[in-house]
């Protein structure tokens, strides 16, 4: 029997797969950039899921890998538009408007930050951790506004999209499809993670890490190993945020970022693997709908939080399909 | 370099310091008797300062401008708490994370709503404006010191009232034990909402004093936040002697990183490098501070645990 959250999570990926299409053949560029926003940012919380649903790990410093990801993709890109090579000694490395290049260098370059942001917060938990991320988020934040080299505090703009072999990027459902196939790809991996004994062990540990250790697991380096891998998918999202506005700023950095990237993740509901993408789409529904209606509508958008948080634990799929799944 | 001029970083500094213990103090306080971590607090240093603003542009007096930021922040705490906070005491971090984090975006969309996007000023009084030649001919701002000093009473008062008065024994009582002193017959919710109201005012205070120095607009208490934040890590949360070693640490630190690096990169680079280069790690010196402390004390300098 299907479960109902199954059945949710077909009608998501159906219908996010299906606007954009209709959007194409009405001629709405612009739903197809909604799409693909809400693809993007959805991956983003995909990435968060992993340490926040799986892991227990409340990391209010998820923009970091966010915005390396753009800086990745921006810097690349800069180079490879002015011919001036990255690095001229010991060798020479040249920018590059090649997406899966860029796409490697997010990911590596995100997972290292979240490599050492990871090693030293991990040692501690709780609120403890909570506020690290956000200190080590906001010294990334810094970093950038006084890193002249790339725009500084003006960020840095990409003039053309860069280039995926055998699509045209510049066509808009071109781009939503390829961010559309990386969202599917993720998605799998995150659910095949989530059953797989590495996953279930890191469950474990967010739910009684004394049993966990009695056992003879080390939840430290689990935790440490979802913390990568989280702000790798991050960091991915992050290069294709940039390609998407051709626009990198430290503003992908800032600790709001890092809050939006949760605030995904909650509305769906934590630790449904479809979560994010349900947040994504209603926040930037929100976005879109209450900013035509008042340029103040992060109040509408605060209250709104406040009653799920408050009121509907769960999120948006908990409430659509019941408490099956015990995410405790 | 001037001798003159490292002692006056190090009284910038100390003023720093002082404002950033002011706001850690509320928050350490929150966290340490109620469990909660308040990203809003951030808000109430923002209420504190546009109503010293608007109390100063009506009537003129300095004084009446404290004494409403004290009065609004407090108030504003006090509301946040029966309201809001009050649900949140037995859930998990994230729900407070989150329930504090649309706080913000309420508060800061509501005063830009009412106040609109550009900054109000409130002008240091004359009386305590112009420079004071100190011992050694240091010319330094008079509000600088003027700061310095009643940071350091609010400390003495806060570290009295903690220790010597029945309200203090309270508030130890509820970090210790909360069902206990419940069951004692103190009423733990009155409590709550005077601790909270309490550092509430102090946030407020602080928005005040600094909004005097640089300008009052929304979002202006969250880079301080964040910087609390890491007070009360290398502190550790729930230490009020934590709070203030953390905040002049990373007072000092801050104000001596950004005129030291860039000199101390000149012996080995160019200038003009040696003064970006020097600028940039200067930005990112007290999160360095914060991860050291970290590898060597995990919960703080005077932490309990983790």
């Amino acid at each position: 029997m299907i479960r109902r959250e199954q059945m949710c999570n077909a009608a998501v990926i159906l219908l996010l797969l299906a606007i954009p299409l209709w959007a194409h053949s009405a001629d709405a560029p612009f739903v197809i950039t909604l799409a693909t926003k809400v693809t993007i940012l959805a991956l983003a919380g995909v990435g968060l899921n992993i340490a926040l649903g799986i892991g227990g790990l409340v990391s209010l410093g998820h923009a970091v890998f966010f915005g390396i990801g753009g800086y990745a993709t921006g810097i690349l890109a800069s180079h490879a538009q002015t011919y001036e090579p990255l690095l001229q000694a010991p060798f020479v490395i040249e920018g590059t408007n090649q997406m899966p290049i860029i796409w490697l260098v997010a990911v590596v370059f995100s997972a290292l930050a979240a490599l050492v942001i990871g090693a030293l917060s991990l040692r501690t938990s709780g609120v403890y951790f909570i506020m690290i991320t956000l200190a080590f988020g906001q010294m990334f934040y810094y970093f950038a506004i006084s890193w002249s080299a790339y725009g500084g505090e003006d960020g840095l703009s990409i003039w053309v999209r860069n280039e995926f072999p055998g699509a045209n990027t510049l066509v808009p459902l071109h781009f939503f499809l390829i961010c559309f196939a990386i969202l599917c790809a993720v998605l799998w991996f995150a659910a095949r993670l989530a059953r797989a004994p590495f996953g279930l062990a890191l469950a474990a540990a967010r739910q009684n890490q004394d049993r966990v250790e009695a056992v003879g697991i080390t939840p430290y380096r689990l935790r440490l190993v979802a913390f990568v891998v989280s702000g790798a998918i991050t960091g991915l999202a992050g290069a294709l945020f940039a390609d998407l506005n051709r626009f990198v700023s430290p503003s992908m950095l800032s600790w709001h970022t890092s809050g939006e990237i949760m605030i995904f993740v909650i509305i769906g509901g934590v630790g449904r693997l479809f979560g994010p993408v349900v947040g994504a789409a209603i926040f930037i529904l929100l976005e879109h709908f209450l900013g035509g209606i008042s340029e103040y509508w992060q109040i509408y958008l605060g209250g709104f939080l406040l009653v799920i948080v408050l009121y509907a634990r769960g999120g948006v799929i908990g409430a659509l399909a019941g408490r099956e799944v015990a995410h405790d | 370099m001037s001798l003159i001029l490292v002692l006056e970083q190090i009284l910038n500094g100390l003023q720093f310091g002082v404002m950033l213990f002011l706001m850690a103090a509320g928050l350490t306080l929150v966290f340490g008797v109620m469990g909660l971590i308040n990203l809003a607090h951030g808000a109430l240093y923002m209420v504190g300062a546009f109503a010293a603003a608007i109390v100063a542009s009506w009537t003129g007096s300095f004084v009446l401008a404290l004494a409403a930021s004290l009065m609004a922040a407090a108030t504003a705490g006090a509301l946040m708490e029966i309201l809001v906070i009050r649900k949140l005491y037995d859930r998990d971090h994230l729900d407070q994370v989150l329930a504090t984090f649309a706080l913000i975006l309420v508060f800061s969309e509501g005063t830009r709503w009412v106040f609109g996007s550009f900054p109000l000023f409130l002008d240091v009084p004359p009386y305590l404006s112009g420079p004071v030649t100190l011992p050694g001919g240091i010319e330094y701002p008079l509000y600088r010191l003027a700061i310095i000093a009643i940071g350091l009473v609010i400390a003495l008062g806060l570290f009295w009232l903690i220790s010597r008065t029945r309200i203090g024994v309270q508030i130890r009582a509820g970090e210790a034990d909360r069902e206990m002193i419940a069951a004692l017959g103190v009423d733990i919710s009155r409590l709550y909402t005077l601790v909270f109201a309490l550092g509430a005012a102090l946030a407020g205070l602080a928005g005040a004093l600094v909004g005097a120095i640089q300008s009052v607009q929304v979002g202006m208490g969250e880079p301080v936040l964040i910087l609390a934040f890491v007070v009360i890590v290398i502190g550790g949360i729930g230490s009020i002697k934590g709070a203030l070693v953390g905040a002049l640490l990373v007072g000092l630190t801050d104000r001596l990183g950004s005129i030291f690096l860039p000199q101390i990169f000149a012996l080995v680079m160019e200038p003009s490098s040696a003064t970006t280069a020097g600028a940039s790690v200067a930005s990112m010196l007290i999160y360095i501070l914060m991860a050291l402390i970290l590898l060597l004390r995990p919960s703080g300098l005077y932490g309990r645990s983790a």
